[in-house]
């Protein structure tokens, strides 16, 4: 070794030390001596997850607190002078997550886009107003949020995860003694999970579909009163809102407070609904204001009996074409056309919200000819699947014929020679 | 009259042509009468199937267009708006697959009768050409449709290529015209199957032909042994080849039912971005290899699973290419009763192997 070559080696040991000096000294785990205590006595908080959202951004008990988790001593680390305010009044917990839930300055830090006014929309909510009124019984941040279980309201394992949003509710609301003199039943959740958008949610996994807080709200939570339900409907269902907030028939139901959409569909229970609500019966809801031979009687028949023609004549052109497909036919064209049926029966019974007869007929009529093409073409389809073992048929009799020719003729030519040779 | 006609048109040929020592040519050759005198058809049958394909091929091409963007459609349209198109292509599609099922019969039945012997290595050697020609062409056409399941075929196909040592890479580059299956790889196999594959095998065939013809139809041992007055021979023109032309007549038909009732599907569009879908399955005479190669372990001795099974493979082709010229100690192969269990471990081998391919 070149002795130039040493105060090189000592340089680079020296930078070795000065890097990794602090890398070890950082190694050392953080002091929380209120984990450490709480742990050794049993005395952790129920749900405790060391996954919760806070722990995760680096906020030890103290961040909720107060107090000094350094301090070894428990009388000096839960002292006054070190901020420690303990487990907070029911009553003043929306404010005691507001300190930071509501500062945007320091909400933006961990998420640029955060909103930071759950606090002051919770005191809007049923919830927030009976807790400022001092009833103890309503929900608060951690009644759904929990307390030292926080996940992201995107994890699945989260209580406000959409799919744990229903039985989160319910926890309170399907509870018959908390619910008592509320004038609340206690069935949402037994009539959501049959409901079309229960079961698209919390069968089939589908997160478009709505829980409680995407009609109710979730921090401003509150009954929606007859003029919104339409509203909330329609935030999903616009095109049927927006035809029945200019029919006659959605301005007349707001004038007389009826519940608009879910006068007809119901609220937890939302069925798919079927064309038969259509169908004047002496139970139906719409003979409580019209009366047999009247206006709106005379346009639900009209509307029904196209609705079903429409349906019927594609159900009928989708057999025809399984006909072809199982046929091993063409069936690109019919599809195209039964694609087109569909979107028209989507569409009609949409328009059926303008309760107007008219547009519903025209539209139905545009929609039957779809079927009525398709299956046409089918019908040529099969013709055509005749037409190939018809025309197989004849060239394989041309064929037998020309090979018994051929086989006589090779007979022939073997029994002259036999002749010959004989 | 008519008769006059004919003799002044072959005179008048004649005089140009010098065609009476073809005819005397004709008039000699003869086909051996015995009980494996049905073996000798099946090479003809080859070649019906493969000028049907000639003449199905050549309608095709007629609204087929190579491209990523046509192929499909246009297959599409070839089905469902060309006249007879439906039939045209599931004709080539049956044809093909006949053509080499007729390929591996012929190969075997030459085994088995012991047909390859002195002095026709050339013919035998020419034949297993051909078979491998045959499959080239039922490789390159099977993509030509574009779509979902010829698309990953090809790619898995392609793929086992590069297992090849040191050139495989090369190869499946050659093969792919890049590094993925992409529009390049069809108009690739476009060229393959419509241009390179017809001109090779138009040679191959020929030679095989000219081969048959120059030495006339082999005969069996057992029949060579026959004393003189016990051997029936028929002639080649018109007898054996009257019999043949029925034959072809009862495959056409065959051909044209399967047709008409399997026909088949066009499936879905290839989308490279897609994932690849259930049930890719090479086509069935590939089947076999395929379903050794999934068998070998990932690593055979010091060699990667794949790679070993490709030189088995290739070894195995060379032996068999080879059969003609093999010896057991100082006796020919065919002389000794191996070649027939050899021919009978390789035919079941393949069949058991098909077979658990499809299970």
């Amino acid at each position: 070794m070149k002795l130039s070559s040493i105060p090189i080696l000592i340089k680079i040991l020296s930078l070795s030390l000065v890097c990794i000096f602090p890398m070890l000294l950082m190694g050392e785990t953080e002091v929380n001596t209120c984990v450490d205590c709480h742990v050794e006595n049993d005395l952790m908080p129920e749900f405790y997850l060391e996954e919760d959202v806070h722990q995760h951004a680096g906020m030890s008990c103290a961040g909720c607190h107060g107090g000094d988790p350094t301090a070894e001593d428990m009388d000096e680390s839960m002292s006054e002078e070190n901020g420690f305010v303990g487990i907070p009044e029911k009553q003043d917990i929306p404010a005691f997550c507001g300190k930071c839930h509501s500062n945007i300055e320091y909400m933006r830090v961990y998420q640029p886009r955060i909103p930071t006014d759950q606090e002051s929309q919770y005191y809007t909510s049923a919830h927030g107003k009976k807790l400022y009124a001092g009833d103890e019984r309503v929900a608060q941040c951690s009644s759904c949020h929990t307390a030292h279980g926080i996940l992201p309201a995107k994890d699945t394992r989260s209580s406000v995860h959409p799919f744990n949003i229903p039985a989160t509710c319910d926890q309170c609301h399907g509870d018959t003694k908390l619910m008592a003199g509320t004038g609340h039943g206690t069935n949402q959740l037994n009539d959501y999970a049959k409901s079309i958008h229960g079961v698209a949610l919390l069968e089939k996994g589908d997160v478009g579909a709505p829980a409680c807080n995407d009609c109710h709200g979730n921090h401003g939570a509150a009954p929606p009163g007859a003029e919104s339900v339409s509203h909330i409907c329609g935030s999903c269902h616009l095109n049927n809102f927006e035809y029945f907030k200019t029919s006659k028939m959605g301005q007349s139901s707001t004038s007389q407070e009826y519940h608009n959409c879910e006068q007809c569909h119901g609220n937890h229970a939302i069925m798919k609904p079927s064309d038969e609500l259509l169908n004047f019966t002496e139970s139906s809801l719409c003979m409580d204001c019209h009366s047999e031979d009247d206006a709106g009687y005379i346009a639900s028949a009209i509307m029904y009996s196209h609705i079903r023609e429409s349906d019927s004549l594609y159900q009928e052109a989708q057999l025809r074409m399984h006909d072809i497909q199982i046929k091993g036919m063409n069936d690109v064209d019919i599809q195209y056309m039964l694609k087109e049926s569909k979107q028209n029966l989507i569409q009609l019974r949409t328009l059926v919200h303008t309760f107007d007869a008219q547009q519903v007929t025209q539209k139905s009529i545009e929609g039957k000819g779809f079927s009525q093409q398709a299956i046409e073409l089918a019908q040529q389809e099969i013709k055509e699947f005749n037409g190939r073992r018809m025309g197989f048929g004849i060239a394989t009799l041309a064929f037998v014929l020309l090979a018994i020719a051929l086989y006589m003729k090779i007979k022939l030519i073997d029994k002259q020679k036999s002749n010959i040779s004989s | 009259m008519s008769k006059s006609i004919k003799q002044r048109a072959f005179v008048w040929l004649d005089e140009r042509f010098d065609l009476q020592p073809l005819l005397k040519m004709m008039d000699h050759k003869r086909v051996p009468i015995h009980s494996h005198t049905i073996w000798y058809y099946m090479g003809g049958v080859t070649l019906f199937l493969f000028l049907v394909q000639v003449f199905t091929g050549i309608l095709l091409l007629m609204y087929y267009r190579p491209g990523e963007d046509s192929a499909y459609e246009s297959m599409k349209f070839l089905l469902t708006e060309v006249k007879f198109g439906w039939l045209f292509r599931n004709v080539h599609a049956w044809s093909a697959n006949l053509m080499v099922l007729f390929a591996f019969i012929h190969m075997f039945s030459v085994i088995f009768t012991k047909a390859f012997v002195k002095p026709r290595e050339l013919t035998w050697i020419s034949g297993f050409i051909l078979l491998l020609l045959a499959m080239f062409f039922g490789f390159s056409g099977y993509l030509l449709p574009w779509n979902e399941l010829s698309f990953f075929a090809t790619k898995v196909g392609t793929d086992i290529m590069s297992a090849i040592p040191f050139i495989g890479d090369a190869i499946k580059t050659l093969l792919r015209g890049g590094e993925e299956v992409t529009g390049a790889t069809l108009s690739r196999f476009f060229g393959f199957h419509v241009a390179i594959l017809p001109l090779i095998t138009t040679l191959v065939l020929g030679f095989h032909l000219l081969l048959i013809q120059r030495q006339g139809i082999s005969e069996t041992s057992e029949f060579k042994l026959l004393p003189p007055e016990k051997k029936r021979y028929m002639s080649f023109f018109p007898d054996f080849i009257l019999r043949d032309g029925l034959l072809w007549l009862i495959i056409n038909i065959i051909v044209l039912y399967l047709a008409v009732f399997f026909p088949w599907e066009l499936g879905l569009k290839a989308d490279s971005l897609a994932p690849a879908p259930m049930g890719i399955k090479p086509e069935w005479y590939f089947m076999f290899m395929f379903e050794t190669l999934k068998m070998i372990p990932p690593h055979v001795w010091f060699i990667e699973g794949e790679t070993f099974g490709i030189l088995l493979f290739g070894v195995a082709a060379l032996l068999w290419l080879a059969v003609p010229f093999a010896r057991i100690g100082r006796k020919p192969l065919v002389e000794s009763k191996w070649i027939t269990i050899l021919g009978l471990v390789t035919l079941s081998y393949m069949v058991v192997f098909t077979i658990i391919g499809y299970l």
